[in-house]
C-alpha cells in the first residue's frame, strides 16, 4: 500500500500507456502489472475523429487512477495551459508535469519546471514534477509547492536503468518523508528492484514494458520486481562485507585428523 | 474569419468557439479547448467569441508514458 495525496494505492508501480502493441495488449498489460495509476497524455483531434474517445472509453474501463501528462510541452505555458486542460478532460487535479528542455536526452527544463509547478499548486494541482536527481531543484520544487518527487534515473525510454546510484541515495536521505517515485530510464526489473531497494517509494515506466516482446509478461515481471524491492527495503538489508562469513555453523563440525 | 484549427488554416462563418467546434464535426465530452494557448472551459464555448487570426488547439486523450 502507498499513499499520494492522500489516496492510497494498492500498487507502488505506475504504468504509462504509450507504445503499447494494440489496446487489448495494453488493458492486459495494466491488469497484469497490478498497477493502480496509468499515465495518459492529450494530443491534437483531427476533425471528425474518435481516436480520443475509443482511447478514453478503454482506459475507464479499467478501474485505475489516471495521471494525465504534459508530455511534449517545451514552455512554462505550454505546460500550464495543457495541464488545465487535462484536469478538464480527466475530471482530476494530478499532473505529471514535464518541461522539457533538451531534444536529444528529454531531460527536463528544471528551472521553467519550478516556475510551471509554482503555477499549478497555487492553481490547487496535485504536481508530480518529472525531474532530475539534482537535490537543490528538488528543494526548490518543494517550496513551489510540490509533495512528491519523480526523479529520472537515466533519460526517458533508454532502459539504461539507474546510472547515478549516489544521487539517488542522496535524494532518499535528503527527503525521508516526501513520496519519491523514479520516473523514467528503468529497463528491466532489477532496476526496478535496485531503486525500490534504495527506499524509493513507486517507480513509473512506460517503454520498458510496451516494447517488451512480450508486453504483458514484462508488465507481471516489473509488478513482482516492484513488490519484491519494497519488501527487501522494508526488512533491512545486510551491508556488503570485503571478507567471507561463514553461513554454516562452526560450532560442532566434526574434526577428522 | 481565418483562424488556425489544431495548426491548420481554416477560413470559417462561426463566431463562437462552440459553433467552430459544430462546423468542423467535433462533438463529444472528451475534448478540450484552447484559445491562443488559454484553456476555455467547456461551460464556456458557447459564449467565447472568436476573433479573426485566433489559433484553437482541440486536443483529446491519448496514450502517454
Amino acid at each position: 500500500m502507498f499513499e499520494l495525496f492522500g489516496t492510497t494505492l494498492a500498487s507502488r508501480l505506475l504504468l504509462g500507456t504509450a507504445q503499447h502493441p494494440s489496446p487489448a495488449i495494453l488493458a492486459d498489460a495494466v491488469k497484469a502489472s497490478g498497477t493502480s495509476v496509468v499515465t495518459v497524455s492529450l494530443r491534437r483531434e483531427m476533425a471528425g475523429g474518435r481516436a480520443g474517445e475509443k482511447f478514453w472509453s478503454l482506459i475507464r474501463s479499467l478501474g485505475v487512477r489516471i495521471l494525465p501528462n504534459t508530455a511534449g510541452c517545451h514552455s512554462v505555458q505550454e505546460a500550464v495551459t495543457t495541464a488545465k486542460m487535462a484536469r478538464e478532460v480527466f475530471g482530476t487535479n494530478w499532473i505529471k508535469l514535464e518541461v522539457i528542455g533538451n531534444h536529444d536526452t528529454l531531460q527536463p527544463d528544471v528551472f521553467g519546471l519550478v516556475e510551471a509547478a509554482r503555477i499549478l499548486c497555487e492553481d490547487g494541482f496535485a504536481v508530480l514534477p518529472y525531474t532530475t536527481d539534482d537535490l537543490v531543484v528538488a528543494e526548490r520544487l518543494l517550496e513551489a509547492g510540490c509533495n512528491v518527487l519523480m526523479p529520472w534515473c537515466a533519460p526517458i525510454g533508454s532502459a539504461l536503468g539507474p546510472v547515478n546510484i549516489m544521487a539517488l541515495r542522496s535524494m532518499r536521505g535528503h527527503f525521508p518523508g516526501v513520496p519519491l517515485i523514479v520516473d523514467a530510464g528503468l529497463g528491466r526489473p532489477s532496476h526496478a528492484a535496485t531503486v525500490m531497494e534504495l527506499g524509493f517509494d513507486a517507480v513509473l515506466l512506460n517503454t520498458a514494458v510496451a516494447r517488451a516482446a512480450d508486453p504483458v509478461g514484462m508488465a507481471r515481471a516489473f509488478g513482482k520486481a516492484v513488490e519484491a524491492g519494497r519488501e527487501a527495503f522494508s526488512s533491512g538489508m545486510l551491508e556488503p562485507r570485503d571478507v567471507a562469513v561463514p553461513s554454516t555453523p562452526t560450532i560442532g563440525r566434526a574434526v577428522f585428523s | 474569419m481565418k483562424l488556425m484549427v489544431n495548426g491548420e488554416a481554416h477560413e470559417v462563418a462561426a463566431t463562437t468557439l462552440a459553433e467552430l467546434l459544430a462546423a468542423l464535426d467535433y462533438e463529444g465530452d472528451w475534448l478540450a479547448t484552447a484559445v491562443n494557448s488559454d484553456l476555455v472551459h467547456k461551460a464556456g464555448r458557447a459564449e467565447f467569441q472568436l476573433s479573426d487570426g485566433d489559433r484553437i488547439e482541440i486536443l483529446s486523450p491519448m496514450q502517454g508514458g
